[in-house]
C-alpha cells in the first residue's frame, strides 16, 4: 500500500465532505436539535409507556391473578432474575420501576417522574402492599441516558450512507473506473474512504457533543478517552459496513434501501431512545448482532456507571465491535468491484 | 517502426454475447490509431480490453512486447485514458482534481506544462461540476496525460462537443501527437477519424473488418465519385441511372461524373443543387457495415 496514495485520496475526500455545505450542516445540526428535543420533551412529566421489571420465580405468571398491579395497562411488565440488574436499570432510567414479588417490595428511582407516578398506581391498586425502596447513587437524568443514542445514532447514519452511498454513486458516475485505470489498489481506495470519514464524523460528533455539552451538561462518570475509544471502534464498523454494502451494488435506489433495511432496526432495537429491556426475547437476541447496540451500551457503561476500558461492561462490548469491524472489512475488500459492469 | 501495442486473438464473452471475437492488430509507436464502429460493434469493449480495465476471455494485449496481464499496475503507469463518460469528484477543482490524480503516479507531468498543454488556465479554480462540456473533456484528456504516458486512449473523446469545441479539442490532440505520444482513438465522427487518424481499424460484430490508413482503405474501396441531388430532383427527371435514397437527397455512385451528367440533362433532370463529392469514410463504413454509424 502506498502511503502518498491513501493521503492523497483522503485529503480529496474530505475536502469534498467539507465542501458539501448543506450535508455537513445537517450532520451537525440533526444531533443538536435531537438532544435539544430530547432534553426539552423529556425534563418534563413522564413517558407515556411504563416498563416495569418483575422479580418472580418462572412458575409464577406476570399476570394481574399473581398481583393486581400486573394488570395496569399501558404497563410493559417482563421478568428480570437479578435484583442488582433490576436496581442498576432503575437507577439508569432504562427501566421505570422494579417489583420484587417475592419480597414484597418495589424499587423506584427518587429522580424519575415515571417512578413516581407508576407508584401512584401500585398504591391505587388492590392486593398485598409492597414496601418501597429506594434506589442508590447519583442522579441520573433521561437526557445523560439518551445522549449517547442520539450522538451514535447520527454517526451511524454519517458511517453509513457517508461512504456506503458514496461509493455507489462514484460507482454510477464512472468516478470508480477512472481511479481503477491509475496505479490506485482497491486496499488503498478502501483505506482512504475509510481514514477520511473516520476522522470527519469523529470531529463532528466530537464538537456536537462539546456543544451539547455546554449547556445541557451531560453526565460523564469515566474516562473520556475510552469513550473515544469506543467511537472510534463503532465508526470503523459502521464505515465498514457502509463499504460493504457498497461492495459491488451499482444502484443508488438499491443501496439507498439496503442501508436504510439496517439503519432503522438500529435506530430502534438498539437502544437509542429507550431501553428494550421489556421486548421479546428473539428482538433482544437481533438487537446483539447490530453494531450500534455494544457501541450503545460500551459508551453507556462509560458515561454513566464510571466503568473502565477493562471492565467486561465495557470490554465484552468492544471486543464485540471491533469482530464485527474485521468481519465486514473482510467482507468489504473481498467483494468490492470498481465498474458497473 | 515497431509495434507499442498489440492485440493478440482477443475474445471477450458475457453470459449471452461473445462482444470481441478474435481481434488482432498493432499500433506502431507515434502514430494515432482510430478504432471505428457501429454502436455494438464491440469497439469499447475492445478499448476496454486494450486498457486493461477488463479481462479478456481469451488472447492478450502485449506493450512493448510484453502482456500487460502479468503487470498491471506497471501498465497503468504508462498509459493515460479518457474514458466515455467519466464523472470528477465533486467540490474539487480543476487544479486539485489534477494533484490528486498526479499524486497516484510516480512518474508526473508538471502541472505549469499539463495546463499549458491542455488550455485550462481560465478555469484552473472553478469548481469541477461546473465546467462546459468541452472545458471538462480537456480537464479528462489532463487528467489522462498527468503521468506523461507512452500511449493515451481517448473513447470518444468529442461526443456531445458543438463543432467549435470539437474542433478546438482536435488541435489538443495534434499537439499531444507532436510529442510523439501513441494515441489510441474510438469515435463516431468520421470526419474526426479522417482528421486524426494515422491509421484505422473498423469493426462489426466483435470482429475487425478492416484495417489501414484512411487514404489506403478509400482507395481500395472506391474508384468512384458520388453525385448528391435533392431526392425530388432526382426521381422527377424519371432517368434510368440508380440513385439510392439517403433522406432527402439522392446519390449517385459513378465513374463516369461526365456520361451521368450528360444523361440527367437529356432527361431534363434540374441541376442547379446538384453536388459532386470525392468518397469518404462515411461511404466507406456504410458498404462495409451497411450500418449508418450513429444509429
Amino acid at each position: 500500500m502506498n502511503p502518498i496514495h491513501i493521503l492523497a485520496l483522503t485529503w480529496a475526500r474530505s475536502l469534498e465532505f467539507l465542501r458539501d455545505r448543506g450535508t455537513m450542516a445537517w450532520n451537525f445540526a440533526l444531533p443538536l436539535l435531537m438532544v435539544a428535543g430530547f432534553a426539552v420533551i423529556f425534563s418534563g412529566p413522564g413517558k407515556p409507556l411504563f416498563t416495569v421489571a418483575v422479580l418472580a420465580p418462572e412458575t409464577v405468571p406476570l399476570s394481574a391473578d399473581t398481583h393486581p398491579f400486573l394488570g395496569t395497562p399501558s404497563v410493559s411488565f417482563y421478568r428480570e432474575s437479578s435484583l442488582e440488574t433490576a436496581q442498576a436499570k432503575v437507577q439508569r432510567h432504562r427501566i421505570d420501576l422494579a417489583v420484587d414479588l417475592v419480597h414484597m417490595q418495589y424499587w423506584v428511582n427518587p429522580e424519575s417522574h415515571n417512578g413516581a407516578v407508576l407508584e401512584q398506581l401500585l398504591h391505587g391498586v388492590a392486593g398485598e402492599p409492597l414496601r418501597r425502596q429506594e434506589v442508590q447513587g447519583a442522579r441520573i437524568r433521561y437526557v445523560d441516558w439518551a445522549a449517547p443514542g442520539v450522538l451514535g445514532m447520527n454517526l451511524m447514519f454519517s458511517c453509513l450512507f457517508g461512504t456506503g452511498y458514496v461509493i455507489v454513486r462514484y460507482r454510477k458516475s464512472g468516478y470508480l473506473k477512472r481511479l481503477n485505470a491509475t496505479p490506485l489498489t482497491a486496499a488503498e481506495f478502501i483505506v482512504a474512504q475509510l481514514l477520511s470519514r473516520l476522522v470527519l464524523v469523529l470531529l463532528v460528533t466530537v464538537a456536537v457533543y462539546l456543544g451539547c455539552n455546554a449547556f445541557l451538561h451531560f453526565r460523564l462518570d469515566g474516562s473520556p478517552w475510552a469513550l473515544l475509544l469506543v467511537a472510534v471502534v463503532g465508526s470503523y464498523a459502521m464505515i465498514a459496513l457502509g463499504l460493504m454494502v457498497a461492495a459491488r451494488v451499482t444502484s443508488e435506489e438499491f443501496a439507498g434501501g439496503l442501508l436504510n433495511l439496517l439503519s432503522w432496526p438500529m435506530m430502534v432495537l438498539s437502544g437509542v431512545f429507550f431501553s428494550i429491556d421489556g421486548a421479546p426475547a428473539f428482538v433482544q437476541w437481533l438487537a446483539q448482532w447490530l453494531p450500534l447496540t455494544p457501541m450503545l451500551e460500551a459508551a453507556r457503561a462509560i458515561m454513566l456507571d464510571g466503568a473502565h476500558l477493562l471492565d467486561p461492561s465495557v470490554l465484552q462490548p468492544l471486543l464485540k465491535l471491533s469482530a464485527m469491524a474485521l468481519l465486514f472489512t473482510l467482507l468489504g475488500a473481498l467483494g468490492f468491484k470498481w465498474t458497473q459492469d | 517502426m515497431s509495434a507499442l501495442l498489440e492485440a493478440r486473438a482477443l475474445v471477450k464473452e458475457y453470459p449471452k454475447v461473445r462482444a470481441v471475437d478474435g481481434v488482432s492488430f498493432e499500433v506502431p509507436a507515434g502514430i494515432c490509431f482510430g478504432l471505428l464502429g457501429p454502436n455494438g460493434a464491440g469497439k469499447s469493449t475492445t478499448i476496454e480490453l486494450l486498457e486493461g480495465v477488463a479481462k479478456p476471455s481469451g488472447g492478450e494485449v502485449l506493450f512493448r512486447g510484453e502482456s500487460i496481464a502479468g503487470g498491471k499496475s506497471r501498465y497503468r503507469e504508462k498509459i493515460g485514458i479518457q474514458f466515455q463518460s467519466t464523472a470528477l469528484q465533486d467540490f474539487l477543482t480543476v487544479r486539485e482534481n489534477l494533484r490528486l490524480f498526479q499524486a497516484l503516479y510516480p512518474k508526473k507531468r508538471p502541472l505549469d506544462e499539463l495546463i499549458a498543454v491542455c488550455r485550462l488556465e481560465e478555469f484552473l479554480d472553478r469548481d469541477s461540476h461546473k465546467l462546459s462540456g468541452g472545458q471538462r473533456q480537456r480537464v479528462l484528456l489532463a487528467i489522462a496525460l498527468v503521468n506523461d504516458p507512452e500511449l493515451v486512449f481517448l473513447d470518444e473523446p468529442t461526443t456531445g462537443l458543438d463543432p467549435q469545441a470539437r474542433r478546438n479539442f482536435w488541435e489538443l490532440v495534434r499537439s499531444i501527437k507532436a510529442e510523439g505520444k501513441t494515441l489510441v482513438l474510438t469515435t463516431h465522427y468520421m470526419e474526426e477519424a479522417y482528421a486524426l487518424c494515422d491509421d484505422i481499424g473498423i469493426m462489426d460484430h466483435g470482429r475487425l473488418i478492416a484495417r489501414g490508413s484512411p487514404q489506403r482503405l478509400l482507395a481500395e474501396h472506391f474508384d468512384d465519385s458520388v453525385l448528391e441531388l435533392p431526392a425530388a430532383d432526382a426521381l422527377r427527371a424519371g432517368s434510368e441511372l440508380p440513385f439510392v435514397l439517403r433522406g432527402d437527397w439522392a446519390e449517385l455512385s459513378t465513374r463516369d461524373i461526365a456520361g451521368a451528367l450528360a444523361i440527367l440533362q437529356k432527361a431534363g433532370t434540374p441541376l442547379d443543387h446538384l453536388r459532386i463529392r470525392p468518397r469518404t469514410l462515411e461511404d466507406l463504413f456504410l458498404e462495409l457495415t451497411g450500418k449508418e454509424l450513429r444509429a
